[in-house]
């Protein structure tokens, strides 16, 4: 059925339509200035020239970041972290999750247990205790500091198991008929099915590992071993001069130069800006079943 | 056999699934919620958390006594206020207005594109906003000058920065919580805008009596949930930006005890502070937590 529509409503219709458009190409502007600049030359650059397009097109803060060794380092750092730490994080979660999913009937002690992980979240020791624990563990300047602590979230313990549970009963029962035990359950029917909870926080946990810097700053002595956003954190955006040593700052001045900056920061935005439009649908799924209960 | 062996036959593989997660969190949680002791002591990294010496309520003296303490405080509290508020207020208006599109593949457009800024971290988006905000070469002074006015230096001015933390905090956060309201507006039955409808009431009054009544629980959620962040100013983001010049606007609690307990190596101080945070906000999410269920029927598990 189609209505007539008023003057009114069309008129709010296309203001809504130019007022949004305004609003989304503002969040993206701002990526598109920094990808202009990382593309144009230097002089254009620093002439203020560069507006949403390259002008005097080169490459040559590509060619300039790329050739440096530190930056490359940093970079393979993170995509190990993100690796590592992606693929332990779920197993993790998904393992957690299953048990904590029962009912009370099934697993006498659930409750208790919930609410061990919980408190975890509501309480914690602070920055230094955290640190000084993983300093005793040996992990200070080793590539599990950045992996291990944060492997279990409780978070999306929490919002799997309530995906676990919104499953119909009757398959579990199914495969216990068959003679599945748990660990089969889990395997053949809980984790195939939960594909589009598994894929938000899979997502979540690799934009989260991909994006920290903070600790990475805390838990390694040396640049040496920065993943690249804390990398870019002290040696590029920051400047912050403890860090460097005197042998650096040839370095830091073929890094710091503004096109060179833009490139930096464009290339360790670009994995990011790849990933998310595809697992959109999927993370909007994943959250709101999570979140929604009956 | 008897009861217990009959219950542990039946449930320890439950048990022995937990044990990965359990020694996880008992490693990275529950080991280093005993170091809150060090808010008490006069922490020497040499001498640990035994040997260290007792000094009672000491190190949150230091915190009262310390004379800018009021001036942090306020910019706490201020800047996330703000923050709560406008990151209330913009997503919702934003919901209601992509809701109204017609078409499923502009909607989708939009969402796509006001999503980005928050998978980005703060040390690029700082990155971004120190050249964009920059008086000299950024663009939106370029801008500013060419309609004729003075350069303003954004991220050095006590009088912008606060404000300049709020404007780009909502900018980066406002798309991705959209999400939430935009799941509970389909939410809404449709039968009521077809009700109202009938009984003559326009798009404007269908917005205000049915979308907006539709849509209290989760808004009324959201705020209370997000009032256990009146302490949290935004680490990352501040972190990232300031710089001596702004301190007077710009130092929040994290930042103040960063400085003083990490780089000048106060653990004791560092760790009574956090303490004290913790306990300020595990208060205030319980109390919202509570409103929450109260007003808004919502348990988290």
């Amino acid at each position: 059925m189609r209505y007539k529509l008023s003057i009114g409503r069309r008129l709010f219709l296309g203001g809504n339509v130019v007022f949004l458009t305004a609003v989304s190409l503002g969040c993206l502007m701002p990526l598109v200035h920094i990808w202009a600049l990382s593309l144009s030359s230097g002089a254009a650059a620093s002439a203020g020239e560069v507006v949403l397009w390259p002008v005097n097109f080169t490459t040559a803060a590509y060619e300039n970041v790329f050739g440096k060794p530190e930056y490359l380092r940093a970079f393979g750092i993170s995509v190990q972290r993100v690796v590592l730490g992606t693929a332990i994080s779920m197993l993790l979660t998904i393992v957690t999750a299953y048990p904590l999913a029962k009912d009370q009937r099934q697993f006498r002690m659930r409750t208790v247990y919930v609410w061990i992980f919980v408190l975890t979240i509501l309480f914690n020791g602070g920055l230094i205790p955290w640190y000084l624990t993983l300093k005793t563990l040996g992990l200070i300047d080793t590539i599990w500091a950045l992996v291990l602590p944060g492997a279990l979230q409780v978070f999306n313990v929490i919002l799997l198991l309530n995906f676990y549970r919104n499953l119909p009963k009757e398959l579990e029962e199914s495969a216990r008929i068959d003679g599945a035990g748990h660990l089969a359950t889990l395997w053949k029917i809980y984790a195939p099915l939960s594909l589009p909870a598994l894929a938000t926080t899979g997502l979540f946990t690799m934009v989260g590992h991909w994006n920290s810097w903070f600790d990475g700053m805390l838990l390694m002595n040396h640049p040496d071993k920065y993943p690249l956003q804390t990398f870019l954190q002290t040696i590029v955006i920051n400047l912050d001069f403890r860090f460097i040593k005197a042998e650096d700052a040839e370095l830091i001045v073929k890094l710091s130069d503004r096109t060179s900056k833009a490139a930096q920061i464009f290339v360790a935005a670009f994995p990011v800006l790849v990933v998310y439009p595809f697992l959109q649908r999927f993370f909007i799924k994943g959250i709101v079943m999570g979140s929604v209960k009956e | 056999m008897n009861a217990i062996g009959r219950w542990w036959r039946r449930e320890w593989p439950l048990h022995a699934m937990l044990i990965p997660g359990l020694a996880a969190i008992l490693l990275f949680s529950y080991i280093p919620m005993a170091g809150v002791a060090m808010a008490f002591e006069k922490f020497i990294p040499t001498k640990g958390l035994f040997g260290s010496p007792f000094v009672g309520l000491k190190n949150f003296r230091f915190l009262i006594d310390y004379p800018d303490i009021g001036r942090i405080f306020f910019n706490t509290i201020y800047i996330a206020s703000m923050k709560i508020v406008a990151g209330l207020l913009v997503p919702i208006t934003i919901a209601i207005l992509l809701n109204e599109l017609g078409r499923a593949w502009m909607k989708r457009t939009f969402q796509t594109l006001v999503y980005l800024p928050h998978f980005l971290s703060w040390v690029l988006l700082s990155g971004i906003l120190i050249d964009v905000l920059s008086p000299s070469t950024g663009i939106v002074n370029q801008i500013l000058g060419a309609v004729g006015m003075k350069p303003v230096f954004f991220l050095g001015d006590n009088r912008w920065f606060p404000y300049v933390m709020v404007v780009s905090d909502v900018w980066k956060e406002f798309g991705f919580g959209t999400i939430v309201y935009l799941a509970a507006l389909t939410g809404i039955n449709p039968t009521l805008y077809e009700a109202a409808e009938i009984d003559g009431a326009g798009r404007w009054k269908q917005t205000l009596h049915i979308t907006l009544p539709g849509m209290m629980p989760i808004i009324v959620l959201m705020l209370t949930l997000n009032i256990g962040n009146v302490l949290n100013a935004g680490f990352d983001q501040i972190f990232n930006l300031y710089n001596p010049q702004v301190y007077e606007s710009a130092d929040i609690i994290d930042t103040f005890v960063y400085r003083v307990g990490v780089e000048q190596t106060q653990f004791g101080f560092a760790t009574a502070v956090g303490l004290l945070k913790s306990i300020v906000s595990f208060l205030l999410i319980s109390t919202s937590y509570f409103l929450a269920y109260r007003f808004a029927n919502y348990r988290i598990f």
